[in-house]
C-alpha cells in the first residue's frame, strides 16, 4: 500500500438511535479515499491541554456511499470514548478520522461464492456495509445472516434489516433471541450453536464465504464449528472484541 | 493536517484506575485495559502436539526443528512485559513463560548477511521482522500465560512475543522463523499495516 493514511477532519452530519444503548453517526469525511465493506476507520479525540485518545470503528455503510460515512457506536458506561460520542457529541461537530484501515474482513459484490454473515449484537456493524454493499450492486448471489440478540430491543438496523430480508433478491435474514422473545416469536431462541449453523448454513452449501462479528465466544464457537461441517478454513473469515473471560 | 485540533467538549478520563506509572508505559494512542483481547484473522487452528514442530530455516548452515518435547526441554524462563496492540489497547505486566529466540538461535549458524526474520504460523500466518529487533532478549516463543499453558485462541501450543513492536508482530500458533536476507511482508504488512510496527512511534499503518 503506498502513501500513508492521513488524519481528516469529518464533520458530523447526522446522528440517530438505533437502539437505547447504540447510535449512529454520520460523519462527511472530505477527501475521503474511498473504502470496501467491512472494512473500519480511527478516530480521535484532543482535549485543550492536547492529551488524546484514539479508537477503531468499524464502517457501516457500503462503498457506494462514499465519504458520507456511517459509524454505530455501542454506548459502554465506563467508556471514556463512546460516552463522549453519545452523551456530547452534536451535529455539526468535528472529529478527526483516518481510514479506511483491514483490508482482510472484506467483502465485494465481485466474490461469486454464497455470502454467509453471523454476527453478535454490535458485531452486525461491518456486516450491515456488506449487506448494504450487496444490494446497492445488485449482487442478487445467495446470502444469509445468522444474528444473535439478547432481546428483540438490542436489534440493530431492525427495520432495515426487515426491509433487506423481503426483497427477493437471495438474502434471508435470521435472527436469534437468546433471553427474551416476543410471545409470538417463532425463530431460534438460544446461543448459536453447530446445529442452528448447519440449519443456517444448508441452503448456502459449503462452498460459502463467510463472515463472523462479535464477541470472542460467539466468534470462537461460530469458527471452530464451520470448520467442523466442512466450510473450508481460509474462507472463514473473523473479527472479534472483547476478551476470552479466561 | 496537525495534532493541534482540539476535540469540542473533550476532557478525558486520563487512565483512571490505572497505576501511578502507567502513563509513562502508554505508548502513543493506546489505552489500559485489564482484559486480554482477542483478534484474529480467521479460525483457531488446532494442532495436536504429537503433530506439531518448531523450525529455525532460510539463511542458516544446518536448519533445525525441534519436537514439542524437544521445545519444552530447552531452557525457558519468566517473562514479565507489556503488550500493545494496534487496535489501540495495552497491558501492563503480562506474565509469560517462554524460550528465548536466542536460545533457538544459539542451534543454527546464521549466515551474516542475514537481516529479516519471517515468523510463520498453522493457518498460514506470516509476519515480517528485523532479525536485530528480536536478538538479544528483545523476543521469546511462550507456551505458558499467567501460569497456565498458553489457550488456543491466545495462540497456543505456542506464540512468538515480541514486546517492542505491536502485537501483530508476535505471531499466534507459531511454527517457523525462517531467516532471510531480504525482507518480504506478512500478512498484515501485506494488507496495510507498518513493515516494523514500533508502537512508540506510533508506526501502525503503512505510511506512518
Amino acid at each position: 500500500m503506498a502513501g500513508s493514511i492521513d488524519w481528516r477532519l469529518a464533520t458530523i452530519a447526522a446522528i440517530r438511535d438505533e437502539t437505547p444503548s447504540v447510535r449512529t453517526f454520520t460523519l462527511i469525511v472530505p477527501d475521503w479515499p474511498g473504502h470496501r465493506a467491512g472494512q473500519h476507520l480511527d478516530l480521535r479525540l484532543t482535549a485543550q491541554d492536547g492529551y488524546s485518545v484514539e479508537r477503531s470503528y468499524s464502517i457501516a455503510t457500503g462503498p457506494e456511499r462514499g465519504g458520507a460515512v456511517d459509524i454505530t457506536v455501542e454506548r459502554i458506561p465506563d467508556g471514556e470514548v463512546s460516552p463522549f460520542l453519545h452523551d456530547v457529541v452534536v451535529p455539526g461537530d468535528r472529529i478527526e478520522v483516518r481510514g479506511p484501515i483491514g483490508g482482510y474482513f472484506v467483502w465485494e459484490a465481485t466474490f461469486v461464492e454464497p455470502l454467509f454473515l453471523v454476527a453478535g449484537g454490535s458485531g452486525i456493524v461491518p456486516l450491515m456495509a456488506m449487506l448494504r454493499h450487496r444490494k446497492a450492486a445488485e449482487s442478487g448471489r445467495p446470502a444469509r445472516l445468522l444474528a444473535s440478540w439478547r432481546e428483540p430491543e438490542d436489534i440493530i438496523y431492525r427495520a432495515e434489516l426487515d426491509a433487506l430480508g423481503t426483497l427477493d433478491d437471495g438474502l434471508a435474514v435470521i435472527h436469534t433471541l437468546t433471553r427474551v422473545q416476543p410471545p409470538d416469536w417463532t425463530g431460534y431462541r438460544r446461543r448459536i450453536d453447530g446445529a442452528m449453523l448447519d440449519e443456517v448454513l444448508e441452503p448456502l452449501g459449503r462452498d460459502a464465504r463467510s463472515y463472523i462479528c462479535g464477541p470472542t465466544n460467539l466468534v470462537e464457537t461460530v469458527a471452530d464449528a464451520l470448520v467442523r461441517l466442512g466450510l473450508p478454513p481460509d474462507r472463514i473469515r473473523t473479527e472479534r472484541f472483547g476478551p476470552t473471560g479466561t | 493536517m496537525g495534532d493541534r485540533f482540539v476535540t469540542r467538549g473533550f476532557v478525558g478520563r486520563r487512565g483512571a484506575g490505572s497505576g501511578s506509572d502507567a502513563p509513562s508505559r502508554l505508548p502513543p494512542g493506546q489505552y489500559l485495559t485489564t482484559d486480554f483481547p482477542v483478534l484474529s484473522a480467521g479460525p483457531t487452528p488446532r494442532t495436536p502436539l504429537e503433530g506439531w514442530s518448531l523450525s529455525v530455516e532460510g539463511l542458516v548452515r544446518e536448519p533445525v526443528s525441534w519436537s514439542w518435547d524437544a521445545f519444552r526441554s530447552l531452557p525457558a524462563r519468566d517473562w514479565t512485559v507489556d503488550i500493545s496492540c494496534v487496535t489501540k489497547w495495552t497491558k501492563l505486566d503480562m506474565r509469560w513463560r517462554g524460550v528465548s529466540v536466542d536460545t533457538l538461535f544459539e542451534a543454527v549458524d546464521i549466515d551474516p548477511t542475514a537481516a529479516f526474520v519471517i515468523a510463520w504460523s498453522d493457518g498460514g500466518y506470516t509476519t515480517n521482522l528485523a532479525l536485530g529487533d528480536v536478538l538479544n532478549g528483545q523476543a521469546f516463543v511462550a507456551f505458558e500465560y499467567d501460569g497456565r499453558p498458553l489457550a488456543p485462541e491466545h495462540g497456543g501450543p505456542a506464540r512468538l512475543v515480541v514486546p517492542g513492536r505491536y502485537f501483530w508482530k508476535s505471531a499466534k500458533w507459531l511454527r517457523g522463523l525462517r531467516i532471510q536476507r531480504e525482507d518480504e511482508r506478512g500478512f498484515w504488512e501485506s494488507l496495510g499495516y507498518h513493515e516494523r510496527g514500533d508502537q512508540w512511534r506510533e508506526e501502525r499503518y503503512s505510511g506512518d
